[in-house]
Protein backbone atom coordinates (compact mmCIF):
# COMPACT_ATOMS: atom_id res chain seq x y z
CA UNK A 1 0.00 0.00 0.00
CA UNK A 2 2.98 2.21 0.02
CA UNK A 3 2.58 5.28 -2.09
CA UNK A 4 4.75 5.51 -5.11
CA UNK A 5 7.85 7.48 -4.43
CA UNK A 6 7.49 10.82 -6.12
CA UNK A 7 9.58 11.17 -9.19
CA UNK A 8 12.65 13.25 -8.69
CA UNK A 9 11.69 16.46 -10.32
CA UNK A 10 13.63 19.58 -10.92
CA UNK A 11 10.55 21.33 -12.16
CA UNK A 12 10.44 24.77 -10.70
CA UNK A 13 13.81 24.43 -9.06
CA UNK A 14 15.47 27.78 -9.21
CA UNK A 15 19.02 28.95 -8.97
CA UNK A 16 20.40 32.34 -8.02
CA UNK A 17 20.88 34.38 -11.15
CA UNK A 18 23.76 36.24 -9.52
CA UNK A 19 25.77 33.12 -8.87
CA UNK A 20 24.91 31.92 -12.35
CA UNK A 21 26.21 35.16 -13.83
CA UNK A 22 29.37 34.97 -11.75
CA UNK A 23 29.94 31.35 -12.72
CA UNK A 24 29.61 32.27 -16.36
CA UNK A 25 31.98 35.16 -15.77
CA UNK A 26 34.48 32.77 -14.20
CA UNK A 27 34.28 30.63 -17.32
CA UNK A 28 34.83 33.54 -19.71
CA UNK A 29 37.70 34.84 -17.60
CA UNK A 30 39.30 31.40 -17.67
CA UNK A 31 38.90 31.15 -21.45
CA UNK A 32 40.52 34.53 -21.86
CA UNK A 33 43.50 33.22 -19.93
CA UNK A 34 43.65 29.98 -21.91
CA UNK A 35 43.24 31.35 -25.43
CA UNK A 36 45.34 33.83 -27.30
CA UNK A 37 42.71 36.09 -28.73
CA UNK A 38 39.11 37.14 -28.40
CA UNK A 39 38.01 35.39 -31.57
CA UNK A 40 39.12 32.02 -30.27
CA UNK A 41 37.25 32.67 -27.04
CA UNK A 42 34.13 33.55 -29.02
CA UNK A 43 34.47 30.29 -30.92
CA UNK A 44 34.93 28.27 -27.76
CA UNK A 45 31.89 29.91 -26.14
CA UNK A 46 29.86 29.15 -29.22
CA UNK A 47 30.99 25.54 -29.11
CA UNK A 48 30.05 25.17 -25.46
CA UNK A 49 26.71 26.83 -26.12
CA UNK A 50 26.11 24.42 -28.96
CA UNK A 51 26.64 21.38 -26.81
CA UNK A 52 24.39 22.88 -24.14
CA UNK A 53 21.70 23.67 -26.72
CA UNK A 54 21.72 20.17 -28.12
CA UNK A 55 20.80 18.86 -24.69
CA UNK A 56 18.62 21.72 -23.55
CA UNK A 57 16.10 21.25 -26.34
CA UNK A 58 15.23 17.84 -24.97
CA UNK A 59 14.75 19.22 -21.50
CA UNK A 60 12.66 21.99 -23.01
CA UNK A 61 10.39 19.74 -25.07
CA UNK A 62 9.91 17.40 -22.13
CA UNK A 63 8.64 20.17 -19.89
CA UNK A 64 6.67 22.27 -22.28
CA UNK A 65 3.78 20.90 -24.19
CA UNK A 66 4.67 22.35 -27.54
CA UNK A 67 3.76 20.97 -30.92
CA UNK A 68 5.42 21.40 -34.24
CA UNK A 69 6.04 24.91 -35.51
CA UNK A 70 4.30 25.78 -38.77
CA UNK A 71 6.80 28.32 -39.92
CA UNK A 72 9.86 30.25 -38.81
CA UNK A 73 7.66 32.91 -37.23
CA UNK A 74 6.19 30.29 -34.95
CA UNK A 75 9.68 29.18 -34.07
CA UNK A 76 10.72 32.72 -33.26
CA UNK A 77 7.79 33.15 -30.89
CA UNK A 78 8.45 29.89 -29.11
CA UNK A 79 12.13 30.73 -28.70
CA UNK A 80 11.35 34.08 -27.15
CA UNK A 81 8.23 33.35 -25.12
CA UNK A 82 9.03 29.82 -24.04
CA UNK A 83 12.68 29.04 -24.59
CA UNK A 84 14.24 32.12 -23.07
CA UNK A 85 11.49 32.26 -20.47
CA UNK A 86 12.11 28.69 -19.32
CA UNK A 87 15.85 28.87 -19.08
CA UNK A 88 16.73 32.46 -18.34
CA UNK A 89 13.47 33.92 -17.10
CA UNK A 90 13.38 36.68 -19.68
CA UNK A 91 11.25 37.26 -22.75
CA UNK A 92 13.10 38.97 -25.57
CA UNK A 93 11.17 40.87 -28.24
CA UNK A 94 11.02 39.40 -31.70
CA UNK A 95 11.47 42.10 -34.35
CA UNK A 96 13.23 43.20 -37.50
CA UNK A 97 11.93 40.48 -39.75
CA UNK A 98 13.52 40.32 -43.16
CA UNK A 99 11.04 40.52 -46.03
CA UNK A 100 11.48 36.87 -46.94
CA UNK A 101 10.68 35.86 -43.37
CA UNK A 102 13.94 34.01 -42.92
CA UNK A 103 15.72 36.35 -40.57
CA UNK A 104 14.71 38.02 -37.34
CA UNK A 105 16.19 39.64 -34.28
CA UNK A 106 15.76 38.98 -30.60
CA UNK A 107 16.03 42.11 -28.48
CA UNK A 108 17.10 41.44 -24.91
CA UNK A 109 16.22 44.21 -22.51
CA UNK A 110 18.23 42.62 -19.81
CA UNK A 111 20.73 39.87 -20.16
CA UNK A 112 21.21 37.75 -17.02
CA UNK A 113 24.70 36.77 -18.16
CA UNK A 114 26.04 40.28 -18.01
CA UNK A 115 25.02 41.33 -14.53
CA UNK A 116 28.19 42.72 -12.87
CA UNK A 117 30.05 42.72 -16.19
CA UNK A 118 32.06 45.48 -17.73
CA UNK A 119 34.25 44.77 -20.73
CA UNK A 120 37.82 45.97 -20.47
CA UNK A 121 38.86 48.18 -23.37
CA UNK A 122 41.36 45.70 -24.74
CA UNK A 123 38.70 43.08 -25.35
CA UNK A 124 36.58 44.99 -27.80
CA UNK A 125 36.08 42.04 -30.13
CA UNK A 126 34.99 39.67 -27.36
CA UNK A 127 31.40 38.60 -27.75
CA UNK A 128 30.80 38.02 -24.06
CA UNK A 129 27.44 36.30 -24.30
CA UNK A 130 28.32 34.23 -27.36
CA UNK A 131 27.26 31.09 -25.56
CA UNK A 132 23.66 32.13 -26.30
CA UNK A 133 24.30 31.97 -30.04
CA UNK A 134 25.73 28.48 -29.73
CA UNK A 135 22.84 27.32 -27.56
CA UNK A 136 20.26 28.57 -30.07
CA UNK A 137 22.10 26.96 -32.95
CA UNK A 138 22.43 23.63 -31.14
CA UNK A 139 18.84 23.54 -29.97
CA UNK A 140 17.42 24.37 -33.39
CA UNK A 141 19.63 21.84 -35.11
CA UNK A 142 18.04 19.14 -33.00
CA UNK A 143 14.65 20.10 -34.40
CA UNK A 144 15.97 19.96 -37.96
CA UNK A 145 16.69 23.60 -38.53
CA UNK A 146 20.05 24.88 -39.53
CA UNK A 147 20.46 28.49 -38.50
CA UNK A 148 23.12 31.11 -38.24
CA UNK A 149 23.16 33.14 -35.05
CA UNK A 150 25.19 36.22 -34.21
CA UNK A 151 25.21 39.36 -32.10
CA UNK A 152 24.31 42.55 -33.93
CA UNK A 153 24.36 44.83 -30.93
CA UNK A 154 25.46 44.35 -27.35
CA UNK A 155 24.73 46.80 -24.58
CA UNK A 156 27.98 45.66 -22.95
CA UNK A 157 29.76 47.37 -25.81
CA UNK A 158 27.84 50.58 -25.36
CA UNK A 159 25.07 49.83 -27.85
CA UNK A 160 21.56 50.87 -26.92
CA UNK A 161 20.23 47.34 -26.75
CA UNK A 162 21.32 43.77 -27.05
CA UNK A 163 20.27 42.24 -30.33
CA UNK A 164 20.76 38.66 -31.46
CA UNK A 165 20.12 37.89 -35.11
CA UNK A 166 18.88 34.50 -36.31
CA UNK A 167 18.97 33.46 -39.93
CA UNK A 168 17.27 30.36 -41.25
CA UNK A 169 19.60 28.46 -43.58
CA UNK A 170 17.82 25.23 -44.39
CA UNK A 171 15.69 22.46 -43.11
CA UNK A 172 17.75 19.44 -42.20
CA UNK A 173 16.34 16.20 -43.48
CA UNK A 174 15.83 13.49 -40.93
CA UNK A 175 18.81 11.27 -41.02
CA UNK A 176 17.10 7.93 -40.99
CA UNK A 177 19.10 4.79 -40.44
CA UNK A 178 19.74 2.60 -43.48
CA UNK A 179 16.89 0.38 -44.46
CA UNK A 180 14.19 2.70 -43.13
CA UNK A 181 11.97 4.51 -45.49
CA UNK B 1 43.46 60.62 -26.64
CA UNK B 2 40.58 61.10 -28.98
CA UNK B 3 39.61 57.49 -28.98
CA UNK B 4 39.71 57.41 -25.21
CA UNK B 5 37.30 60.26 -24.76
CA UNK B 6 35.04 58.68 -27.36
CA UNK B 7 34.95 55.45 -25.46
CA UNK B 8 34.15 57.20 -22.22
CA UNK B 9 31.23 58.91 -23.89
CA UNK B 10 30.10 55.63 -25.30
CA UNK B 11 29.78 54.01 -21.92
CA UNK B 12 26.94 56.07 -20.63
CA UNK B 13 26.43 54.11 -17.43
CA UNK B 14 29.39 52.96 -15.46
CA UNK B 15 28.71 49.65 -13.78
CA UNK B 16 29.50 51.08 -10.35
CA UNK B 17 26.86 53.72 -10.76
CA UNK B 18 24.13 51.18 -11.27
CA UNK B 19 22.27 50.19 -8.12
CA UNK B 20 23.14 46.76 -6.72
CA UNK B 21 20.35 44.30 -7.37
CA UNK B 22 18.44 42.87 -4.44
CA UNK B 23 19.85 39.47 -5.27
CA UNK B 24 16.51 37.78 -5.66
CA UNK B 25 16.86 37.17 -9.37
CA UNK B 26 16.41 33.56 -10.28
CA UNK B 27 16.96 31.37 -13.26
CA UNK B 28 16.14 27.79 -14.02
CA UNK B 29 18.30 25.30 -12.15
CA UNK B 30 18.77 23.25 -15.33
CA UNK B 31 20.38 26.20 -17.06
CA UNK B 32 23.00 26.26 -14.34
CA UNK B 33 23.36 22.49 -14.47
CA UNK B 34 24.03 22.59 -18.22
CA UNK B 35 26.54 25.39 -17.83
CA UNK B 36 28.27 23.66 -14.95
CA UNK B 37 28.52 20.49 -16.97
CA UNK B 38 30.31 22.41 -19.74
CA UNK B 39 32.62 23.89 -17.13
CA UNK B 40 33.52 20.47 -15.80
CA UNK B 41 34.09 19.06 -19.29
CA UNK B 42 36.26 21.99 -20.26
CA UNK B 43 38.38 21.63 -17.13
CA UNK B 44 38.57 17.89 -17.57
CA UNK B 45 39.90 18.20 -21.10
CA UNK B 46 42.69 20.34 -19.78
CA UNK B 47 43.56 18.29 -16.72
CA UNK B 48 45.85 15.36 -16.39
CA UNK B 49 44.47 14.06 -13.12
CA UNK B 50 41.50 14.21 -10.78
CA UNK B 51 43.45 16.45 -8.42
CA UNK B 52 44.25 18.79 -11.26
CA UNK B 53 40.62 18.90 -12.36
CA UNK B 54 39.45 19.67 -8.83
CA UNK B 55 41.99 22.45 -8.57
CA UNK B 56 40.70 24.00 -11.77
CA UNK B 57 37.12 23.82 -10.52
CA UNK B 58 38.20 25.34 -7.22
CA UNK B 59 39.85 28.23 -8.98
CA UNK B 60 36.63 28.94 -10.88
CA UNK B 61 34.82 28.80 -7.54
CA UNK B 62 37.34 31.30 -6.23
CA UNK B 63 36.36 33.74 -8.93
CA UNK B 64 32.72 33.45 -7.85
CA UNK B 65 33.48 33.53 -4.11
CA UNK B 66 35.49 36.75 -4.07
CA UNK B 67 32.75 38.52 -5.98
CA UNK B 68 29.73 37.18 -4.15
CA UNK B 69 31.40 38.21 -0.89
CA UNK B 70 31.44 41.84 -2.02
CA UNK B 71 27.82 41.75 -3.06
CA UNK B 72 26.71 40.06 0.17
CA UNK B 73 28.60 42.44 2.40
CA UNK B 74 27.15 45.49 0.79
CA UNK B 75 23.67 44.10 0.70
CA UNK B 76 23.13 41.86 3.69
CA UNK B 77 25.51 43.10 6.30
CA UNK B 78 25.63 46.81 5.75
CA UNK B 79 29.38 46.46 5.15
CA UNK B 80 29.98 45.26 8.71
CA UNK B 81 32.85 42.83 8.88
CA UNK B 82 33.01 39.60 10.83
CA UNK B 83 35.86 39.53 13.35
CA UNK B 84 35.42 36.22 15.08
CA UNK B 85 36.17 32.90 13.51
CA UNK B 86 32.98 31.16 14.47
CA UNK B 87 30.85 34.03 13.22
CA UNK B 88 32.68 33.98 9.90
CA UNK B 89 32.06 30.24 9.56
CA UNK B 90 28.40 30.65 10.41
CA UNK B 91 28.22 33.41 7.83
CA UNK B 92 29.49 30.93 5.22
CA UNK B 93 27.20 28.14 6.34
CA UNK B 94 24.09 30.31 6.38
CA UNK B 95 24.20 33.54 4.38
CA UNK B 96 26.66 32.53 1.69
CA UNK B 97 25.17 29.09 1.17
CA UNK B 98 21.64 30.42 1.11
CA UNK B 99 22.37 32.99 -1.50
CA UNK B 100 24.45 30.63 -3.61
CA UNK B 101 22.49 27.42 -3.35
CA UNK B 102 19.11 28.40 -1.95
CA UNK B 103 19.52 26.77 1.44
CA UNK B 104 21.91 26.54 4.35
CA UNK B 105 24.65 23.96 4.47
CA UNK B 106 23.69 21.04 6.72
CA UNK B 107 26.37 21.04 9.38
CA UNK B 108 29.31 22.91 10.77
CA UNK B 109 31.70 20.94 12.94
CA UNK B 110 35.00 21.44 14.72
CA UNK B 111 37.55 18.70 14.35
CA UNK B 112 38.06 16.59 17.50
CA UNK B 113 41.80 16.59 17.36
CA UNK B 114 42.77 19.82 15.63
CA UNK B 115 41.47 23.22 16.61
CA UNK B 116 42.53 24.69 13.28
CA UNK B 117 40.27 22.38 11.31
CA UNK B 118 36.56 22.82 10.75
CA UNK B 119 34.12 20.93 8.58
CA UNK B 120 31.14 22.16 6.65
CA UNK B 121 28.97 19.25 5.63
CA UNK B 122 26.44 19.13 2.87
CA UNK B 123 24.37 15.97 2.51
CA UNK B 124 23.47 16.59 -1.07
CA UNK B 125 25.49 19.16 -2.90
CA UNK B 126 23.54 21.03 -5.53
CA UNK B 127 26.42 21.10 -7.98
CA UNK B 128 26.77 17.32 -7.74
CA UNK B 129 23.11 16.67 -8.23
CA UNK B 130 23.36 16.18 -11.97
CA UNK B 131 26.81 14.69 -12.11
CA UNK B 132 27.52 11.05 -12.46
CA UNK B 133 31.06 10.21 -11.43
CA UNK B 134 32.58 7.44 -13.54
CA UNK B 135 34.08 4.51 -11.66
CA UNK B 136 37.64 5.20 -12.70
CA UNK B 137 37.38 8.68 -11.21
CA UNK B 138 35.78 7.60 -7.96
CA UNK B 139 37.41 10.25 -5.85
CA UNK B 140 36.31 13.13 -8.07
CA UNK B 141 34.00 15.54 -6.33
CA UNK B 142 32.88 18.48 -8.43
CA UNK B 143 31.86 20.28 -5.26
CA UNK B 144 35.49 21.41 -5.39
CA UNK B 145 33.84 24.37 -7.08
CA UNK B 146 31.86 25.19 -3.91
CA UNK B 147 35.02 24.54 -1.91
CA UNK B 148 36.64 27.29 -3.95
CA UNK B 149 33.79 29.62 -3.03
CA UNK B 150 34.27 28.88 0.70
CA UNK B 151 38.00 29.42 0.48
CA UNK B 152 37.65 32.70 -1.36
CA UNK B 153 35.01 34.02 1.04
CA UNK B 154 37.04 33.15 4.15
CA UNK B 155 40.25 34.49 2.67
CA UNK B 156 38.40 37.63 1.67
CA UNK B 157 37.26 38.03 5.27
CA UNK B 158 40.89 37.72 6.30
CA UNK B 159 40.68 34.23 7.73
CA UNK B 160 43.34 32.62 5.55
CA UNK B 161 42.64 28.93 5.08
CA UNK B 162 42.85 25.99 2.78
CA UNK B 163 39.73 24.08 1.78
CA UNK B 164 39.65 20.50 0.54
CA UNK B 165 36.65 18.47 -0.52
CA UNK B 166 35.87 14.92 0.54
CA UNK B 167 33.16 12.35 0.03
CA UNK B 168 32.02 11.84 3.58
CA UNK B 169 28.40 12.05 4.81
CA UNK B 170 27.65 13.54 1.42
CA UNK B 171 30.21 16.19 0.76
CA UNK B 172 32.49 17.42 3.51
CA UNK B 173 34.50 20.57 3.08
CA UNK B 174 37.56 20.44 5.27
CA UNK B 175 38.70 23.92 6.22
CA UNK B 176 42.19 24.23 7.65
CA UNK B 177 42.98 27.68 8.99
CA UNK B 178 46.43 29.15 9.23
CA UNK B 179 48.07 29.46 12.62
CA UNK B 180 47.72 33.25 12.53
CA UNK B 181 43.93 32.97 12.59
CA UNK B 182 44.00 30.99 15.82
CA UNK B 183 46.47 33.38 17.40
CA UNK B 184 44.32 36.37 16.59
CA UNK B 185 41.29 34.52 17.89
CA UNK B 186 43.04 33.90 21.24
CA UNK B 187 44.12 37.48 21.60
CA UNK B 188 40.53 38.59 20.99
CA UNK B 189 39.33 36.16 23.64
CA UNK B 190 41.67 37.47 26.27
CA UNK B 191 40.41 41.00 25.85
Amino acid sequence: MSRQTPRVSVEGRKFSSEVFALTYGALVAQLLKDYENDDDVNKQLDKMGYSMGVRMIEDFLARNNIGRCHDFRDTADIIAKNGFKTFLGITPNVTNWSTDGKEFSLILDNNPLTEFVELPENHSSLSFSNILCGALRGALEMVQMEVEVWFVQDSLKGDDTTEIRLKFIKKLEDALPDGED
Amino acid sequence: MESKSASIQRKSTNILEKPLSKGRGEINLSTFAFLFSELVQYCQNRSSSVVDLQQKLASLGHHVGTRILDALYLRERGSKRELRLLQALIFVKTTVWKSCFGREADKLELSNDDEKTYYIIENESLVNKFIFVPKDKGSLNCAAFSGGIIEAVLNGLNFPCNVTVHWHKGTTYMIKFEESVLMREKSLESR
